[in-house]
């Protein structure tokens, strides 16, 4: 568990060495602000739905970003030899990496806070939906964080990684809206597959089991793809 | 403790259909400084790798510290310092900073932290960049740092991979001293495809071609292997003295080849091969006194390591075994210390040798991974024949 600490740790700051998450951070508040307030008003509703909801739009570009170079960077570059070298084991390298970039998934949600609490000061706000929201939203983005690691498994191309990685996000983000257009007879397995059937009642406030399944388990393989991905090394 | 730091055995790595390695065994004892040389793309990184439990042998296993690669492979990796090819870091870290991400991932904890970081910025002399970013230090201190990286531990092998390459000469020799220097403590791989630093960071050297391991030995041992002693003697063209010498030259004892290199207005030039080891240089020069030749250059031809790599790491794959085979035969001969029987020790080698390519040879037959030559068994006699 230590080893999974001390990694986590380092990728975490080694985001904030370089520009990379200062970049990211940035354009995801960015568009957040011009998206969440050019409507806000014309609804003239205190609610965060929309932030929610655009947010996890953002979310689908902006978590691909973050985590394309976490194996395939280390791969390119020939230090994951010297990490795996090391004596840890390679679940380890896994959830430290993942450990790492979720700390930075973390610390842009937390600096989402402003929005609720100015929209608060505006008018009553329902925080319980709030509270609901970010449990989805938080579980939304570890799960394609995990995806995104997966694809990062796959290849030392950091642009793969990344498009990979934005194909699957996207995919399940879309399965909602499209949900018409898809033939009729496996809608409830599309249904079941889509992100926003399962984020819907987050964001009224209802936290069920099923929901939180569907994001853990995504999470889940993601992870353990990842993690035969990389095992893969040594018999290939 | 066994005092064997390392046993390979029947190493075999394939990636697909490509042979990496081809069955490579071998032992290294404690406190040994080994060189493992061989060309680009022999198979040298590939066993590190095996060794580091980075990858695994598709057949064979190896032990490290007498932990077997595959039962512990936490264990084997915590009795060694690696540094891989190209010394791959992280860069936007600072030197202080990595070198704790180090300690940390090795187990530190607390003051013992600081404690060891501060013995490996020592040993590597690392405190005038402690606080820089390893993306702005010059490739000599990117591979200190990744020295100190392999150091932080204490480990009792330290497996280095082309630590050298890439460096200027005076970082080089700083290197090259550093190397020396932590050999005289623990055991030391080093992977190179440089024979000076063989020659001179090294006890022992083990040659790898085509992913099969081709010589083990000391590097005085390589020198003596570079063949027979050649001599080269010039004299002067005057008259009939090119037959003459020849005539002369071939009809000493302990000459086994006469060949005329060239003849210039001047000189005529031969090159005389010995059948021994002795010098025959004195021989010579009496020799020609006798025969009323005028002897003006004679000097013995230098052998060095790079033409034993050239020889034992072109040939094809036959010619290769039948030259361990035949070191095999020697070496057990030696052991018995049995001198006398110089030629018995030459007909075993030999049929050893002629065995090792007749093997060779139905494989190479039967699988089409390696490039060989149906040609290369009978090359393979004719080598260990001379």
């Amino acid at each position: 568990m230590s080893n999974t600490t001390t990694i986590a740790g380092r990728q975490f700051r080694s985001y904030f060495n370089g520009a990379a998450a200062y970049i990211v951070i940035s354009i995801v508040m960015l568009a957040l602000g011009i998206l969440f307030w050019k409507t806000f008003f014309l609804y003239g509703k205190s609610s965060v739905r929309e932030m929610f909801r655009w947010l996890s739009l953002i979310l689908v570009f902006a978590t691909p970003a973050v985590s394309m170079g976490l194996l395939a960077e280390e791969k390119r570059t020939g230090t994951i030899e010297l990490l795996i070298t090391m004596p840890v084991k390679d679940s380890e390298v896994i959830l430290g990496k993942y450990f790492g970039v979720l700390g930075l998934y973390l610390v842009t949600l937390l600096l989402t806070i402003p929005y609720p609490l100015s929209v608060s000061s505006l008018g009553h706000l329902d925080w319980g939906t709030v509270f609901s929201g970010y449990i989805g939203l938080f579980l939304w983005g570890a799960a394609m964080l995990a995806t995104g690691l997966m694809a990062s498994s796959f290849t030392e191309n950091q642009l793969v990684a990344f498009f990979v990685g934005l194909a699957i996000n996207f995919t399940l983000w879309l399965i909602g809206p499209m949900l018409q257009l898809l033939p009729t007879e496996f809608a409830s397995i599309f249904q079941w597959l889509s992100f926003d059937f399962h984020f819907e009642r987050m964001q009224r406030g209802v936290i069920a089991v099923r929901d939180v399944i569907y994001f853990l388990s995504i999470t889940a393989i993601g992870l353990a793809v990842a993690f035969r991905s990389l095992e893969s090394r040594r018999w290939s | 403790m066994s005092d064997l730091m390392i046993e390979a055995l029947n190493l075999t790595k394939r990636y697909g259909a490509v042979k990496a390695l081809d069955d490579v065994s071998f032992e290294v004892k404690r406190g040994e400084v080994l060189g493992f040389l061989g060309p680009n793309g022999a198979g040298k990184t590939t066993t590190m790798k095996i060794l580091t439990c980075f990858i695994a042998p598709t057949e064979g296993t190896a032990r490290v510290n007498g932990i077997d690669v595959f039962e512990d492979s936490i264990g084997v990796r915590q009795a060694i310092g690696y540094l891989p090819e190209s010394t791959p870091l992280y860069t936007e870290m600072m030197v202080s900073e990595y070198l704790d991400f180090v300690a940390r991932m090795r187990g530190f904890r607390g003051g013992d932290i600081s404690k060891r970081i501060e013995a490996v910025v020592d040993q590597a002399a690392l405190g005038s960049v402690f606080q820089q970013e390893i993306r702005a230090l010059s490739k000599g201190y990117r591979q200190r740092v990744g020295i100190a990286q392999a150091l932080i531990h204490e480990p009792p092998l330290l497996i280095l991979d082309e630590p050298l390459s890439g460096l200027d000469p005076n970082q080089a020799a700083e290197m090259r001293q550093l190397i020396t220097h932590l050999g005289k403590e623990r055991t030391v791989i080093l992977s190179t495809h440089n024979l000076a630093e063989v020659q001179t960071t090294c006890s022992r050297v083990l040659i790898i071609a085509s992913g099969r391991l081709v010589a083990d030995d000391t590097p005085d041992e390589l020198r003596e292997r570079a063949g027979k002693p050649a001599f080269e003697a010039s004299f002067l063209a005057e008259g009939e003295a090119g037959k003459k010498a020849r005539d002369t030259l071939g009809a000493l004892p302990g000459v086994a080849e006469v060949k005329k290199l060239d003849q210039t207005s001047g000189e005529v030039r031969f090159l005389v091969t010995g059948r021994g080891s002795d010098d025959l240089r004195a021989a010579i020069f009496r020799a020609a006194v006798a025969a009323d030749l005028v002897l003006v250059g004679l000097e013995r031809r230098g052998e060095n390591l790079e033409d034993v790599f050239r020889d034992l790491t072109t040939g094809d794959a036959p010619k290769v075994e039948a030259k361990v085979a035949k070191k095999k035969a020697a070496d057990k001969k030696k052991t018995a210390g049995d001198k006398k029987a110089a030629d018995d020790k030459k007909a075993a080698s030999d049929e050893q040798a002629k065995k090792a390519a007749d093997a060779e040879a139905k494989n190479s037959s039967a699988t089409d991974t390696d490039d060989e030559e149906p040609g290369g068994a009978d090359q393979g006699d004719d080598e260990s024949a001379a």
